[in-house]
């Protein structure tokens, strides 16, 4: 009895650690396989055409993404260039001043922002932009996606400021200067590399984001560089192509979805590159 | 942080500085506050229209101008729970193995493939599964479970591909590297205490890990399951690209259904009444509340474990 229960606990304790390592090689090669497929079928995709190009209609053979390879960059940088000062501004306020309830509404409610999902966030820039205005837009767009980027921004530059000794404020202070110049001067240049890392990986969460695109950037065959029209972007147009029934658009949404995974592998490693960096100094 | 350590703000450029942070801090208030009234402003001539009815009401005709919502509800509560299902306990296992049993030298490889996997766009994993998952699941998986089975209505109806099996499948795995991740970080806090008691007293390695270790950390595994079931719900490109996008309510797992958040997507372009755009608008209401339950929940029993450790 004594015998077989212990033989009971040693076959358990076999098969159960064999099944979490399997559960982890399971989990590690479906991954695998879905890089797999769009580096191997993205790349026999990929020419010289295929990044000059404007899309060619059906039927056309040739032609590349060309247009929205740069509009995705322009409604990348246009959601940076709203969500960084506001989500810096936002951090530098709830880790220097905001003790109080105010600052715990705000960190709250931040929270809650990045909780919400994106076609939500591309509901609420269609509202208050596309239906205002009465046409799809870039701007448009880069709202949606700045506001998907702010609760990560705002989060990050707190936590930053805070892991910031603050020896340096007193130090600062003690030689006279405004706390002002405290911030920008010491605190923000000590922080600095955690921040650039932090807004690093949010260009990279929103790059490849589609659902808030659906309804704002529209997408647009031709070239524009237009931030007050329809625009067309490299996740609106692997969607496009995805669900279209022909060979060239399939073959060219995998060739769409590798350049779009290797952007957004850039962005995160050079945010990762920094944090090393600064991570070396220290 | 130093507010003891300075006077009131005298200085000319703190005022400024500390304005212009504040005045940030506000605008992202005021945003949120716009993005909730907008939200309800925009919804509320649906809610005015069809008011609780439009939750249970199964017939979505917008020619008729008939809308319920329930199909859609339906189809994001079954394929989040169906995907958690599956990615929780392989998830869970995943990171047991990764926090007690794996070779140092494999957590480095192994965490940067959770991470990498983290960052893959939605539309991609939608791709992937569009043109390797879809086929090998209509045939054999579909089919030879079809042609066993298929007595059972859960199996009952005709293997397409598309539907809510394609979905879960794809969720599950979009999710599994969050709860492996989550439930890994909760492990590693559990104080080495736990693991050197239950060892002393002759434990196997396996009932080390599952019964004093896992239970400690319990909390904030469950709460790394609700963040992922929250993502599930809100997960739109993917399963938009591989439920079927028919609002019908079925027992069979093999049915194209809907969820909130493929309908926004799929109709919105096309809603051509202004009650059409408040439904949806409806839709997504009822979606954000949906997620901002699921994500209180999860952030207070994850808090609860990190300030326990």
């Amino acid at each position: 009895m004594t015998m077989n229960h212990y033989r009971w606990r040693k076959i358990t304790n076999v098969l159960m650690v064999g099944t979490a390592t399997l559960s982890a090689t399971l989990a590690a090669l479906a991954l695998i396989a879905v890089l797999a497929f769009v580096l191997v079928k993205g790349v026999s995709a990929l020419n010289a055409d295929f990044f000059l190009r404007l899309p060619t209609p059906v039927g056309v053979p040739g032609g590349g993404v060309a247009n929205a390879i740069v509009g995705s960059l322009i409604v990348v940088g246009l959601a940076a260039l709203f969500a960084v000062p506001v989500g810096l501004g936002t951090g530098i306020y709830l880790s220097e001043f905001g003790d109080n309830r105010f600052g715990d509404l705000v960190r709250y409610l931040a929270d809650v922002l990045a909780g919400v999902p994106s076609i939500v966030m591309g509901i609420f820039a269609y509202i208050i932009i596309v239906a205002r205005q009465g046409h799809f837009s870039a701007l448009s767009g880069s709202f949606a996606l700045g506001m998907m980027m702010l609760p990560a921004i705002v989060r990050t530059t707190e936590e930053m400021l805070r892991m910031v000794p603050n020896t340096l404020r007193e130090g600062a202070l003690a030689l006279g200067v405004p706390r002002w110049r405290a911030i920008v001067s010491v605190v923000l240049p000590a922080a600095a590399g955690g921040v650039i890392t932090g807004i690093m990986l949010a260009i990279g969460r929103i790059a490849g984001e589609t659902a808030p695109l659906l309804f704002t950037a529209f997408g647009n065959p031709y070239w524009n560089t237009n931030v007050n029209e329809p625009v067309a972007t490299l996740p609106l147009t692997l969607f496009t192509y995805a669900i279209s029934p022909y060979d060239d658009w399939q073959s060219k949404a995998w060739g769409t979805a590798l350049v779009l995974v290797g952007l957004v592998l850039i962005a995160n490693l050079i945010g990762r590159r920094v944090w090393r960096n600064v991570g070396a100094q220290k | 942080m130093i507010r003891q350590l300075s006077r009131p703000h005298r200085n000319r450029g703190d005022r400024i500085f500390q304005g212009w942070t504040w005045l940030m801090a506000a605008t992202v208030l005021a945003l949120i506050g716009l993005l909730l009234y907008e939200l309800v402003l925009g919804a509320l001539p649906a809610i005015s229209r069809f008011g609780f009815g439009f939750l249970t009401g199964q017939t979505w005709n917008p020619v008729s101008g008939q809308f319920g919502a329930l199909p859609a509800i339906y189809g994001t509560v079954v394929s989040s729970l169906l995907a958690l299902a599956i990615a929780g306990p392989v998830g869970l296992l995943a990171a047991i193995y990764l926090a007690e049993f794996a070779p140092p030298w494999l957590d480095g490889p192994l965490s940067f493939l959770i991470e990498l996997l983290a960052t893959i766009p939605s539309v991609v994993f939608g791709l992937w599964g569009l043109y390797v998952l879809v086929p090998v699941l209509r045939s054999p998986i579909e089919t030879t479970l079809h042609n066993t089975l298929g007595f059972l209505p859960l199996l009952g109806c005709t293997p397409l591909g598309l539907g809510m099996l394609a979905a879960v499948a794809i969720l599950a795995l979009m999710i599994l590297p969050y709860v492996t991740a989550v439930a890994r970080d909760m492990l590693r806090a559990v104080p080495d205490d736990q693991r050197e008691a239950m060892l002393a007293l002759g434990a196997t390695r396996w009932e080390m890990a599952w019964k004093a270790v896992v239970p400690y950390a319990r909390s904030g595994i469950v709460g790394g399951m609700m963040l992922a079931l929250g993502r599930a719900v809100g997960e739109t490109m993917a399963v938009t690209m591989l439920i079927g996008n028919r609002p019908e309510i079925s027992a069979c797992l093999f049915s194209p259904s809907y969820t909130l958040a493929s309908q926004i997507a799929n109709e919105f372009t096309e809603a051509t009444t202004d009650m059409y755009v408040s439904v949806l608008i409806e839709l997504g209401l009822i979606l954000f509340a949906v997620t901002l339950i699921l994500n209180g929940i999860a952030r207070l029993l994850v808090w609860r474990v990190r300030s326990k450790s």
